[in-house]
Order: structure tokens, then C-alpha cells, then sequence
């Protein structure tokens, strides 16, 4: 079930060849992009919704039903644009820089075929600040496309004028959020606004705006070549396509590589990873969608499909598909308190049980590391998860929530010898050499 | 109109309205703090949580969501009262909890609802976030660790005041709110966050820990510091004014009052007249009351009437401007005055008074200031126009100087002449416009100003809209007008070198041109007025006497008295009333209601607090051109009366917000 090498869609993943013009030509970019345009744009909206195409940057709405709410004309005038997020923050997430990096037309012509799908004026690209080379790949891969007018005034010869814009960001987390990055280009502070409005009706500088993750932009010019029927029948109906696996932590061979959708875990890590590092039976935990989606334990993840239902199962999530092995040597409570950190450091503090909750969160969780902590704030703890959970404005309050609830749903046992034994009331032997 | 239910009761609310607006509609109280009425919705508290069904399982910010029809809301079940119960504990847990000794403590939102929404106990063990106090000028304290951080400071600076000077600093848990730069806020209207703040964060700072707000006795009363007569209420506790704050008005100030109007009420503690004053061998002497009435009747023994004048200030009562009109007509005197700017208007109320209405302004398109300043001379209307330029679009264009206005405007200059002849692309927007408005600063309504604005009105009056407005900036102004205090002008009261002049508290007005005059000053404070009067009649000032004043507009309205005046300083008609005695003349009234009932039998319109639209009559005023520059305000916008000169607070916003001195314990901590 291992992808095949031919219907990989980033043939450059590894910078193997220059990411220039000349070479992503070569490998198929900007193949007659007139033609892929000349469908027109409710042809190319419907062929990536019959692919399935499912929004690579973690919450997996579907791709074509987005493009579908923008408006198909301007009644007051209002432009519309395209958002590409590449503010790839996620702890964990790694798949947005490979494919700026080594392969950036793939996502400017589908920033093209995409914004003219939904009947964009410009893309703004917003690259994650500390993304300091990809970004100076990305404004030259502009410039290329620009000089060989594939974008800008009659873009491709098509007869349809669109733009791209590089934006940088700052380095917020917050503004990988689609309307706090809307804010963030508009020039002010990385704050999520409110919905509804939607950004499909009220977006960037109040116009209606589509938001969309680079891969799932950069995935739509194959789509479009190789055919919907092609995209659809790889993976799980559902779940389709190939996606790109970020594995890192434990395991022999950490890499980005692009796989079919719903691939065992089991087969995704012999054969990409080179396996669990000490042997399958050395495997703690996962935490299979980058740090915000519940860890999931060894046993119940070892032969489960990598895939937004597979993984809802398990009552964790495919997120953006960053795959963090965590084997036995792995201080578990210490992992996730860690997460609580980065939550509690990027919330942005607009809204209230997200701005006091992470703190609080993380500092209980620091106590739990070393046992510092009444029995009964294990569910303090839990409660004040819910408490944050589905209260607050964008969905980081559920992303700071949801790690603390995997670890005491499957480590609880774990916490609670800590705290026993800190409280010296029973011996637990081995523990405290592995404390050390 | 959508039709929803909201437990179980089923509501109809207009289109647009929020589901907080049909909850309330349905009579169910819901809890907030970052939502409010006129400020845009920020959704951040999320004490408002509701369950909204059809739509996601999670409860829902119903300050922000749109009421749609058909939508089913639970405000009262366990899982909204929990979630409701989580938010109140986060609010909480980094929340000093210093009530006993926070000036919020007993009119805090916060405090309020926690008894409705808190534990009763903290399940929080860690250390509490504590956050360095912002300094934000001579008005506002603050106390940044009490702050929940619902924004509302910054959307009212940004929004209303349109002064961009509050804003939110960092993220997370470490999200403080400040001023830029920690300077003092320069906004007229910047000391409303202290009432907005839901919670002790934002606290007045001349009142610092002198009250308890449960201490204060409160009435309602009227600004005078300008000519909109906000809506307020002061607080007293025995003799003395605590603190002023304002009062809902929506035809008027919304809710809002600028910081002269809350902050002077030091003002009425300090240069206070609180005894007859009689001038002798080129002294003021101390006298009794006996004294300075057999004073001012020697003064006026053999003076022909036609050699006195009598001249209104800018903060007397219509009850004072009668009874010493009454009080003059009695002794024969008719030159009466109160355009102490020099302003020319007279005739029909129409052509004095502020005809679009202050709330009407905001429907204006098109508005022309004429020499006038209005974020100084009226801050209040000023966010009106501003709302007119942010919600509706209008185009506004000047003529004449004055300060930033915070709103777009396009300058054509300071220069009257061109009045007289409007440049095109204003003279097409007028044409054109559905509602346009020309504003004329009071002090700067010459003859030829007002012939110029006059040949205008064709396009300004029109079926249900009057668009010619007199911006005036003093709280008497319309009052006396309408009760006849009009007169020849204080250049030719001047010129005709008068023998006696009687004034009512005037201190705006050279009066070194009647150096010859015998001067009768009425007033409260020992103020330029007083400096050059010969015989002084100590007066209350307007908190210190029921009142009535009609603003701008032309809207009657009354104030109650909220302490006594001091020592033996009389409530000003009293004084006329006793004089005339003095002097046999018969004034028909006993009481503040029989002299309100001759003022109505005159006057009807100010028999009823409320607004009688003024009709308009076409006038054709014969004066030349106008030219030259136009007349800036004569003071700036701290000190422009005798009580805001008398006070302290109104002098330190002069040194640091005007003057950009900063307050020397702030420069010692640096």
C-alpha cells in the first residue's frame, strides 16, 4: 500500500534537483496552466471536490467545498482573495518548509489555478517569520513566475490578471489561525476575530477571502492533471489522496515523506523510518497530528490508519499529519507539560479561558512532571481542560486542551505514582533512577 | 425579523439583532463584560456563553452572534451555567481579590457577578500574576493587575474618542493593557474608560480612596462646562461633590461626558465667594449682606437707567437670568447682553440654535465648520460627527483653524473670505447633499459670517431637516437668548460709557473698556470678574442650586441641587429677589416654583425640560463680506470657565497633557 513512486505529486521533496524555474519545469510545473485554467473555474472547483481533497493544515475541511463559498461575483465591488498559510508553527509540523524550499511553483500555480477557481484578484502568501531562507526561495520563485508571466497581468495567457504577494510573518503561532492571520496582514495584532462573519464573506481588508494551507494548494495542479479519479483512489474514500508525514522523535530515520493516506502506522514507520528506535516493543506513545491532538498510546495506534477518520477514532486527530514517536526512554508527563509551555507562551490573550487557562494548565502540568501536587488536581486539571475547551474564540484553546487530556486519559496511572511517591507514600522502585 | 425562543419563550427582535439582544428581549439577564451597548463587539469574555441550537455543540458568545430565525437558546441550563461558572474562576484566578481596598469595591461588574457565577473559594495554587501600573495621565489611576482584559478602553479610545492611545501589549497571560508610551491620554473624553472598566483596573485619579460609592448621595444634574448640557450625576457626600458621572441621554452625550464636566468638581472647592465683597478705598473689604445691598443701593442712587448695563455668563440658570432680568426691568434697565464672544445672531430661535440636533448630526452627509473647534468647543458633538464620518460616510470640510478633529477632514484654509465664495467641489457636495450641515462657531457668528451662512440655507433647510447649526461652547448662551438677554452688543455698551454695570458671573470678557463703571458682580468664584467688581454678591454655583439650562440645541433641562453653597454665598434668584426688596421693587415670587411658573407663562418652551423644534424663518441679514482670519477659542479646553481655573485637577491636565509636563513623581521613579 506503499505509495508509488509515480504517483508522487512533490517530486522534489529532498532538493534532489534546483527548485528553480527551469528544473520545476522540467519535473511538470507550469505545464500549460492555460489549459488547466480554460476548464474554468466551476469545473476546477467541482474536479477537487470529486478528488476529496481535505484541508492539509490539520482540521481537514473539505478543500473544494471551501472554494465553494466564495462569491461567485461581486455584487459591491469587493475584490476576493486567496490566503495561503505557510505559517507552519505547529511543534511538530515541517511539511509546508520542504515544499517552499525545494519545490515553490507547485504552490504558486496552484495559488494561480486556486485563485482563479474562487475568483480571486491576488494570493497572499503568509510565510512564517522564522522561515528566513524559504522566504527568500519564495519571493525568487515569485519573481521567476512574475519574469516568465505564469502570474500577474494575464497570467499563463489566460486572459485573467492575479497577483502574489510574500508576506512574513512574526513569528506568532496565533497567526496560523485563518483570521488572526487575516488580522496580521492587515497590519494589526495577530488576534483571531470572531465568526461568523466568515472570511468567505468578510475576510482580508473586510473583502471575502479564502484561507488555505500551502499543501493543499500545492497539491491542485496534479489533481487537476492526473485527474480527480486518480487523486480519489488513493487512501480511504473520506480520506483520499497522498499526504506528506512528518515523523519525528524515536524512530531510526525521522523524515518528511509523501505516503497514501490511510497507511498503517506499522507499514508507515518500517518502511519510511526504518523503524521504532529499540524494536516495536519499545514504543510509549504518539502523538500523531502535531502537539495539538491527543497522544495516542503504542497498542491502540501500532496498526491503526494514518487518516482524519482513523485517527478520530482513537479520539486523537490527523492534524497536519507530524507524527511524534515517543518511545519508553520518553518522559511522558514532562513531553506534554512541555506542550502546555508552547500553548501558554502563544496564546494570544484575547479571550479569556484560553489566556488564564494555559498558564494554569501548565503550571499544574509542571507540578505533575515531578508529583508536586494533591491527587485530586489530577482532576482540577482535567476539569479546567473542559473549562477551556470549546469557551474560547479560535480552536488554540481546545489545541492547548486536548494534549493534557490524551496524557490523562492514558497516562493517568503515571501521574498518579509521581505524586504517591512525592508524597513518600509508597516506594516505587526503578522511578527514581529513571528521574535521574 | 426573525422569531426565535429563548427558554421556552418566543421572541421577535429586529434584523440584525444579536442573540444577547434577544435573550434580554426575552427578559433573561445575561452576564458580560466585554460587550457594550455602543462599542463594536469584541466577544473576548465569553461570560455571555448561551447554547444556540441548530449549531455546534459548544456554547456559543451570544454578544456576537446574529440572531437568525427559527434558533432555539438555553440560558438557564447546567451546562451554560457551567461554562459560564469556568469562565467567572478564570477571570478570577489572576485577579488580586483586593475589593477592601479597590475603588471599583461595591460598583464592580466583576464583584457583582461573582456572586452570581464565582466558587466562593479558589481552587487556584499557583502565584498570581501581578502587572506594573501604566501610567495614563492626570484623570486615570490604574491598577493593571485587576485587569480582565476586555478591551473596552481600547475600542472607546479608538472608537469614539478616535484617539489611538490605549492598545494591548504582549500575549497571553502577559497581555497588558497601557497607554502609548504611558503618556497621558489627550483625548477629551478619555476619563469614560474609568465607567466603562468593568472592573477597578481603570479608576479616577483625583478621587483616589475617598469614597465608597455606597457613601454618596446622588442627583441628577446637567454639564455646564459647554453648551451640549450632558446628562450626569453628582455625587456628594455632606457639603461636598465627590465625583460627577454621566447619565444615560441618547438625544445628548449616549452615555458619555467630556473630562472637564467629570473632573471640575474640585473646581467648586477652591476661589470660592463665600462672602458679600464691597470695594472701599480701592479695596475689597469683607461685608455683610446688609452691607453690600446698602452698597449697591448707593451705587445706583441718581445713575439714570440708560447708563446701566447688565451682562449674562456663560453658566447662570434661565431661573437667575429671569429674576435679574425682572430685577432691571424693574429699575428701568433694558440693556441687557449675553453674546460676551461677540457672536451676532439674533431673531427666530432657529437662527441661534443647533437646529440639526446633536443625536440628528450623525444622519448629516455633507458638514461645513465655520470657525469653530468642535473636539474643544463641544468634544461630545464631535464624536457625533465623527460616528456621521465612520457610519455614514459624511465628507467633512472646514473653514477656519482649530485642533486634529480625529476624523478626515478636508481644510480649505482660515480664511472667511471664502465663505463668500465656496470652492466648487463644496459647493457640489452642498448641492447634492441629502442632509447636509453647516456648524458656525458661536464666537466667530459675525454679521457677515451669519449674512454668508444665511444665502446657504436654501440648501440647508429642508422638509424635516435643518442643517444650519450654531456651535455654541457656553452653557447660558440659548438659555438667555430665549429669555431676552440680547441686546446691543459689548462694543456698544462700551461706547456708550456706562455708569454702572451689573454682572452675572462674566469672567470670558476684557472689561478694562468700562474701567469707569460701577461693577456689580454676581458670581462664585473669585475669578477675572471678581478681581475688577466693586461690590461682590457671593452666588451658588450650578451644583449648588436647582437650575435650569437649555443647551445648544435648545433642549430644557433641569438640574437638581446637590449641595448647599458655602458659607454665605445664596442661591442666585434668591439674591435678585432680596435686592429688589432692598431696593422696592416687587419681584411676584416667593419660591423656586412660582418663579418657574412666570418664567413658563412667558416663556412656555421652558415651562417642560424637553426640545421644541425651533421653526425656521428665512432672514436676509444685510453686512458685507466677510474676511480675514477667524477668532480661536479664547482658552484651551481645560481652563475655558472659573470653576475649571479653580480647579486642581483641571491645572494638572493642563501641565502634562497641554503643557507635556510629566508628573514630577513619575520623572523621579525614571
Amino acid at each position: 500500500m506503499t505509495l508509488a513512486d509515480k504517483d508522487r505529486i512533490f517530486t522534489n521533496l529532498y532538493g534532489f534537483q534546483p527548485w528553480g524555474i527551469a528544473h520545476a519545469m522540467k519535473r511538470g510545473d507550469w505545464a500549460d496552466t492555460k489549459a488547466l485554467m480554460a476548464q474554468g473555474q466551476d469545473a476546477i472547483i467541482q474536479k477537487v471536490k470529486d478528488s476529496g481533497l481535505r484541508g492539509r493544515g490539520g482540521a481537514g475541511f473539505p478543500t473544494g467545498m471551501k472554494w465553494s463559498f466564495m462569491p461567485k461575483e461581486s455584487k459591491d465591488g469587493r475584490p476576493s482573495f486567496l490566503v495561503v498559510n505557510a505559517d507552519e508553527s505547529e511543534p511538530g509540523s515541517c511539511k509546508d518548509r520542504e515544499i517552499i524550499r525545494h519545490d515553490p511553483h507547485k504552490l504558486i500555480e496552484g495559488a494561480l489555478i486556486a485563485g482563479y477557481a474562487m475568483r480571486a484578484r491576488a494570493a497572499y502568501i503568509y510565510i512564517r517569520g522564522e522561515y528566513i531562507r524559504e522566504a527568500e526561495v519564495l519571493f525568487a520563485a515569485v519573481e521567476e513566475a512574475y519574469a516568465k508571466g505564469f502570474i500577474g497581468k494575464n497570467a499563463c495567457g489566460s486572459g485573467y490578471d492575479f497577483d502574489v504577494f510574500v508576506h512574513r510573518g512574526g513569528g506568532a503561532y496565533i497567526c496560523g489561525e485563518e483570521t488572526a492571520m487575516i488580522e496580521s496582514l492587515e497590519g494589526k495584532k495577530g488576534q483571531p476575530r470572531l465568526k461568523p462573519p466568515f472570511p468567505a464573506g468578510v475576510g482580508l481588508y473586510g473583502c471575502p477571502t479564502t484561507v488555505n494551507n500551502v499543501e493543499s494548494i500545492a497539491v491542485v495542479p496534479t489533481i487537476l492533471r492526473r485527474g480527480a479519479d486518480w487523486f480519489a483512489g488513493i487512501g480511504r474514500p473520506n480520506n483520499t489522496g497522498t499526504k506528506l508525514f512528518q515523523i519525528a522523535g524515536h524512530v531510526n530515520a525521522p523524515c518528511v515523506v509523501e505516503e497514501a493516506m490511510s497507511i498503517p502506522f506499522r507499514e508507515l514507520i518500517d518502511t519510511q523510518c526504518g523503524g521504532i528506535r529499540g524494536g516495536w516493543d519499545n514504543l510509549l506513545a504518539v502523538i500523531p497530528g502535531g502537539s495539538s491532538v491527543p497522544l495516542v498510546p503504542a497498542e491502540q495506534i501500532i496498526d491503526a490508519p494514518m487518516d482524519f477518520v482513523g485517527l478520530k477514532e482513537l479520539k486523537s486527530g490527523l492534524g497536519t499529519a507530524a507524527v511524534i514517536v515517543m518511545d519508553k526512554s520518553t518522559d511522558i508527563v514532562r513531553a506534554i507539560a512541555r506542550i502546555s509551555y508552547f500553548y501558554k507562551h502563544e496564546s494570544c490573550g484575547q479571550c479569556t479561558p484560553c489566556r488564564e487557562g494555559t498558564g494554569w494548565m501548565w503550571r499544574v502540568m509542571e507540578r505533575l512532571v515531578t508529583g508536586d501536587a494533591e491527587p485530586h488536581e489530577v482532576d482540577l486539571l482535567l476539569e479546567v481542560t473542559t473549562q477551556v475547551e470549546g469557551h474560547t474564540i479560535c480552536a488554540l484553546g481546545d489545541a492547548a486542551a486536548w494534549p493534557i487530556q490524551g496524557l490523562i486519559r492514558h497516562f493517568r496511572p503515571e501521574i498518579e505514582k509521581r505524586i504517591a511517591k512525592r508524597r513518600g507514600f509508597v516506594a516505587v522502585p526503578g522511578l527514581a533512577e529513571a528521574a535521574e | 425579523m426573525p422569531k426565535l425562543t429563548v427558554d421556552g419563550i418566543e421572541v421577535e427582535v429586529p434584523a440584525g439583532a444579536t442573540v444577547m439582544q434577544a435573550c434580554e428581549a426575552a427578559g433573561k439577564e445575561i452576564p458580560r463584560f466585554c460587550y457594550h451597548e455602543r462599542l463594536s463587539i469584541a466577544g473576548n469574555c465569553r461570560m455571555c456563553l448561551v447554547e444556540v441550537s441548530p449549531g455546534p455543540p459548544k456554547p456559543q458568545a451570544s454578544c456576537a452572534l446574529p440572531a437568525a430565525e427559527g434558533q432555539v437558546i438555553v440560558t438557564e441550563s447546567a451546562k451554560v451555567k457551567k461554562a459560564r461558572e469556568g469562565v467567572m474562576e478564570f477571570l478570577l484566578i489572576n485577579h488580586p481579590l483586593d475589593c477592601p481596598i479597590c475603588d471599583q469595591g461595591g460598583e464592580c461588574d466583576l464583584q457583582d457577578q461573582a456572586m452570581a457565577y464565582g466558587k466562593g473559594y479558589s481552587r487556584f495554587d499557583e502565584n498570581k500574576r501581578a502587572v506594573t501600573e501604566k501610567h495614563m495621565g492626570p484623570l486615570i489611576k490604574t491598577v493593571m493587575t485587576r485587569c480582565i482584559h476586555c478591551t473596552r478602553c481600547v475600542r472607546f479610545s479608538e472608537e469614539v474618542a478616535g484617539v489611538e492611545e490605549i492598545g494591548a501589549l504582549y500575549r497571553g497571560e502577559n497581555m497588558q493593557i497601557t497607554s502609548y508610551l504611558e503618556q497621558a491620554v489627550s483625548s477629551e473624553l478619555s476619563a469614560n474608560v474609568i465607567d466603562l472598566c468593568p472592573v477597578g483596573a481603570l479608576t479616577s485619579k483625583p478621587t483616589a480612596f475617598h469614597y465608597r460609592p455606597w457613601e454618596l448621595t446622588r442627583n441628577d444634574s446637567i454639564d455646564v462646562m459647554d453648551a451640549v448640557g450632558a446628562s450626569t450625576t453628582i455625587h456628594s457626600r455632606t457639603a461636598e461633590v465627590i465625583r460627577i458621572t454621566p447619565r444615560l441621554n441618547d438625544d445628548v452625550n449616549e452615555e458619555w461626558v467630556t473630562d472637564t464636566g467629570r473632573f471640575c468638581a474640585d473646581g467648586l472647592k477652591e476661589r470660592r465667594l463665600d462672602r458679600p465683597w464691597v470695594r472701599s478705598g480701592g479695596e475689597l473689604k469683607p461685608a455683610t449682606w446688609a452691607q453690600a445691598f446698602a452698597a449697591v443701593q448707593a451705587a445706583l442712587k441718581g445713575v439714570d437707567p440708560k447708563d446701566i448695563v447688565a451682562v449674562a455668563g456663560d453658566l447662570c440658570a434661565v431661573e437667575d437670568l429671569v429674576a435679574a432680568k425682572d430685577l432691571l426691568t424693574g429699575l428701568g434697565v433694558t440693556r441687557l447682553e449675553c453674546r460676551t464672544d461677540g457672536a451676532a445672531y439674533e431673531g427666530p430661535p432657529a437662527h441661534w440654535r443647533f437646529n440639526t440636533t446633536i443625536a440628528g448630526l450623525e444622519q448629516a452627509d455633507v458638514i461645513l465648520l465655520v470657525g469653530c473647534d468642535p473636539r474643544l468647543d463641544a468634544p461630545l458633538v464631535n464624536s457625533r460627527i465623527r460616528k456621521a464620518v465612520r457610519r455614514g460616510g459624511a465628507v467633512v470640510f472646514r473653514i477656519g483653524a482649530g485642533s486634529d478633529p480625529s476624523y478626515p477632514l478636508t481644510e480649505l484654509g482660515d480664511d472667511l473670505a471664502l465663505l463668500a465664495k465656496l470652492p466648487g467641489e463644496l459647493m457640489e457636495r452642498l448641492t447634492a447633499a441629502q442632509r447636509p450641515a453647516v456648524l458656525v462657531g458661536s464666537r466667530n457668528a459675525s454679521p457677515q459670517v451669519l449674512a454668508a451662512v444665511h444665502k446657504l440655507t436654501p440648501h440647508l433647510v429642508k422638509d424635516g431637516w435643518n442643517g444650519f447649526n450654531i456651535l455654541h461652547d457656553r452653557a447660558s448662551r440659548v438659555g438667555a437668548m430665549t429669555t431676552g438677554w440680547a441686546g446691543e452688543g459689548l462694543e456698544a455698551f462700551a461706547a456708550s460709557r456706562p455708569k454702572l454695570m451689573v454682572l452675572l458671573g462674566v469672567d470670558e470678557v476684557a472689561l478694562a473698556p468700562f474701567g469707569g463703571a460701577t461693577k456689580i458682580y454676581v458670581g462664585s468664584h473669585g475669578d477675572r470678574g471678581a478681581a475688577v467688581a466693586d461690590i461682590i454678591l457671593p452666588a451658588a454655583a450650578w451644583a449648588e442650586k436647582p437650575g435650569t439650562w437649555v443647551n445648544m440645541e435648545g433642549r430644557v433641562q433641569r438640574a437638581l441641587r446637590a449641595v448647599f453653597p458655602p458659607g454665605d454665598a445664596r442661591e442666585d434668584w434668591t439674591i435678585y429677589r432680596a435686592l429688589a426688596d432692598v431696593l422696592g421693587i416687587r419681584l411676584p415670587y416667593d419660591t423656586l416654583e412660582q418663579l418657574r411658573a412666570r418664567i413658563a407663562a412667558e416663556w412656555p418652551e421652558l415651562g417642560a425640560e424637553g426640545l421644541v423644534p425651533a421653526a425656521w424663518e428665512k432672514a436676509s441679514i444685510k453686512a458685507g463680506k466677510p474676511e480675514g482670519a477667524s477668532v480661536p477659542r479664547p482658552t484651551d479646553f481645560y481652563s475655558s470657565n472659573p470653576i475649571l481655573r479653580a480647579s486642581p485637577t483641571m491645572r494638572a491636565c493642563v501641565a502634562e497633557i497641554l503643557e507635556g509636563r510629566r508628573p514630577a513623581l513619575l520623572e523621579a521613579a525614571e
